[in-house]
């Protein structure tokens, strides 16, 4: 600990922190641009200067780079301190006079105007904060300062693109002035990806109700993985939680049943171009809807157009993919209710005209056709009807920039164009796209529409051919939330109910040791190794526990030794003789 | 000799693995798509399961076409049970064709749970090319 004096007061302090820390700890403002707690001092705005007398002499200096020496006597706000401050300040503003961060400071030591003039205005006040950020904290050097005099600068080498440069954007994050901008060129995005309407960043809360509800790292996004560098979010985490060298972690876990529950995907909308999906900003679909409704989204819940405005009308179209011979034929179930639910929340939120587009409207299930009603009741506008096309093609005057809705409105006979400004898609609920493999893993097999096949449509929906595998939810076929959980209670009993016993096939095969010849045959066609070979009778027998009944080894037995239960070759040779009667 | 009859209803045979295509075929039926009723499903637990005798036997009864169906190649519920299927049926193909049996009258087909509407087209039409061929007569040979 080091004593020192500051602006008069009195106090103790820890060897090695900077005057400036001190000041700020202690409630003294001291305007800086160049300087920033997790990157070295550089000393280049000259702003934070204080005077400081030490050993007997004063000087004037750099509050941001120079620490604590035992005696030392500080002075923030003295004459000659202000007086230097005015004239940085000043000189500052005459070099970059559009930055407001300059200007506030400037007002606040009572500059309006600056009274020099530079030739050339610019927003860069070489702080080089930037290209610190780029060497400290990113690690790749990309930009640094070039030239000299009048003409340093910030810059790649040799002003061409960089090609160490990873599109981090820390540079444009840590610049005061907000000289430095991230933009798209050449086709080349900004590392922040896009998650459905706003934009993201490399460490969040992967959604609000996640369990645990805890941030994680995105590896993709970010910089310490592209680097090796920065770890900016450990240095600041007060409790040490974040590890960087975690790593995904493979387990095995011996189970004795599983139950599949992958859910679904969203049948992709641009496959039906004439909706105008990812061409006109104002069309999005029933997820980006639900996304801009939360009230943790981009807009805070409030349903808005790209523009920022509320809309006017409001399109929901049903059936965007679903009960289509050209896509899905089967019917998604679900979308009616939410698209009525969609017209509630917009009724709810906006006095936009709501309009919807369904073929038929399917409100099976408890209190659905009441919500149907409701709606009705609402004034929402039902039109019975596949729609045709969204376009921008304005006729009338009443139709300039907005969307146009075309549609044959089947209960009255007519073709209608309606003007709107926002179109809601429901699409169709489709299976995931990697069904197929995960059902192959599981033994299973899929439905005409891609869904994992139940065992018996009536009799069996939970449970699968497999023993011992169970599915639940939309990975069998689109189902809501209480289809949903109801299949996944019945599920889990299914699981429960299995016992610690093991039920074997009534269907096994049998071998004849007194005929058996020994030859081995059905001991290299048998899949579940369930066939051994007896070296002291000279026979091969058959395990009943492992067999599963196929039949393989009673097909290849060349002495027709090997029998199958219930499948005997005479039993199926007398059902030939009796249906060929 | 070809007997040119246009009443004849040919007899067929067709062996349905349990898993696969005995459910297609039960698809079909809970779907009501209708198939001509020549075709008489037998069920066995696996199309490996069809031993060449069985084939033989429907033929020496007096079938007019026999049809094995599986499931798809890699979808079999004991593994490898239709890869069986596959060898058998080759050589059984080159068997029957020294005995000059025609190719309509022996098929092997894949027809998987969700495939009720397949099922139905490979029936009608293997009753149709049979019945364009006539009938095979096997039984009244093997009795003479």
């Amino acid at each position: 600990m080091v004593s020192i004096v500051l602006d008069g007061k009195k106090i103790d302090v820890e060897e090695g922190t900077t005057i400036l820390k001190v000041a700020r700890d202690m409630g003294i403002d001291i305007p800086t641009l160049c300087y920033h707690e997790m990157i070295k001092p550089y000393n280049a705005c000259r702003l934070c200067i204080v005077e400081v007398t030490s050993n007997g002499r004063t000087t004037i200096t750099a509050s941001c780079s120079t620490e604590v020496e035992d005696g030392m006597v500080v002075k923030t706000d003295s004459l000659s301190v202000i007086n230097v401050r005015k004239m940085v300040a000043e000189l500052l503003l005459a070099r970059a006079p559009s930055v407001e961060k300059i200007r506030e400071i400037a007002a606040k030591l009572g500059i309006e105007e600056s009274r020099f003039v530079e030739e050339k205005e610019q927003r860069c006040i070489l702080c080089g904060l930037c290209v610190r950020a780029c060497e400290e904290i990113v690690g790749v050097n990309a930009i640094s300062f070039v030239n000299r005099g009048p003409e340093r600068e910030v810059s790649t080498p040799f002003k061409v693109e960089s090609d160490v440069c990873i599109g981090c954007g820390a540079c444009e994050y840590f610049c005061p002035t907000e000289a430095i901008k991230i933009e798209d060129i050449k086709g080349r995005k900004v590392l922040h990806d896009y998650l459905y309407l706003g934009p993201t960043k490399a460490i969040r809360v992967p959604f609000l109700q996640a369990i645990p509800n805890v941030p994680v790292i995105d590896v993709n996004y970010c910089i310490h993985f592209k680097t090796d560098n920065c770890k900016l979010c450990e240095k600041l985490c007060e409790s040490d939680a974040i590890n960087h060298d975690m790593k995904d972690e493979y387990e095995e876990v011996d189970v004795g049943a599983a139950i599949l529950t992958t859910g679904y995907e969203l049948f992709d909308s641009l496959k039906i171009p004439e909706y105008g999906y990812g061409k006109y900003p104002n069309v999005i679909n029933g997820l980006q809807f639900e996304h801009l409704c939360h009230a943790s989204g981009p807009t805070g819940g409030k349903i808005l157009l790209e523009n920022g405005s509320e809309p006017q009308q409001v399109a929901i179209i049903h059936c965007v993919g679903s009960r289509d011979k050209n896509y899905k034929s089967y019917c998604s179930r679900v979308c009616c209710m939410y698209a009525m639910k969609f017209a509630h929340l917009v009724h709810e939120k906006t006095n936009a005209h709501i309009y919807e587009f369904y073929i038929d409207i399917r409100s099976f299930g408890k209190g659905y056709e009441e919500f149907y009603n409701r709606m009705l009741s609402e004034g929402v506008t039902f039109i019975r009807g596949k729609v045709a096309e969204v376009n921008d093609g304005a006729l009338t005057p009443e139709e300039e920039g907005k969307l146009i809705v075309r549609c044959e409105d089947t209960l009255v006979g007519i073709v209608r164009r309606i003007p709107v400004d926002m179109v809601v898609l429901c699409p169709a609920v489709i299976s995931r796209n990697d069904s197929e493999e995960v059902a192959k893993l599981f033994g299973l097999t899929l439905s005409a529409d891609g869904f994992f096949r139940e065992q018996h449509p009536k009799l069996g929906p939970i449970s699968t051919d497999s023993d011992g595998i169970f599915i639940a939810g939309a990975c069998q076929g689109p189902k809501d939330i209480p289809d949903s959980v109801a299949q996944g209670a019945g599920a889990a009993g299914g699981v429960l109910s299995l016992g610690d016993y093991y039920s074997v096939e009534p269907i096994y095969s049998v071998i004849d040791d007194k005929l058996c010849a020994g030859c081995k045959i059905c001991i290299s066609v048998c899949p579940y190794d369930a066939i051994t070979f007896n070296e002291e009778e000279n026979v091969s027998e058959i395990q009943e526990m492992l067999c599963k009944g196929c039949g393989a080894c009673v097909a290849a037995c060349p002495g027709g030794v090997a029998r199958q239960n219930g499948f005997q070759d005479e039993q199926i040779f007398a059902e030939i003789e009796g249906v060929l009667i | 000799m070809i007997i040119v009859n246009n009443d004849f209803e040919p007899k067929l045979v067709g062996f349905l693995c349990r898993w696969c295509s005995y459910q297609g075929a039960d698809l079909a039926g809970t779907s009501r798509i209708e198939y001509p009723p020549n075709l008489i499903p037998i069920r066995v637990m696996c199309s490996g399961r069809v031993d060449p005798s069985f084939v033989m036997k429907a033929y020496s009864e007096g079938a007019d076409g026999v049809l094995i169906f599986g499931c798809h190649p890699g979808d079999c519920h004991y593994k490898e049970g239709n890869y069986k299927t596959i060898r058998r049926y080759s050589m059984m193909k080159k068997l029957l064709g020294e005995f000059g049996i025609e190719d309509e009258r022996f098929r092997l087909e894949w027809v998987s749970a969700a495939e009720g509407e397949k099922f139905t087209e490979v029936v009608k039409d293997a009753t149709e090319k049979i019945k364009k061929l006539g009938p095979l007569n096997w039984k009244e040979v093997l009795e003479v």
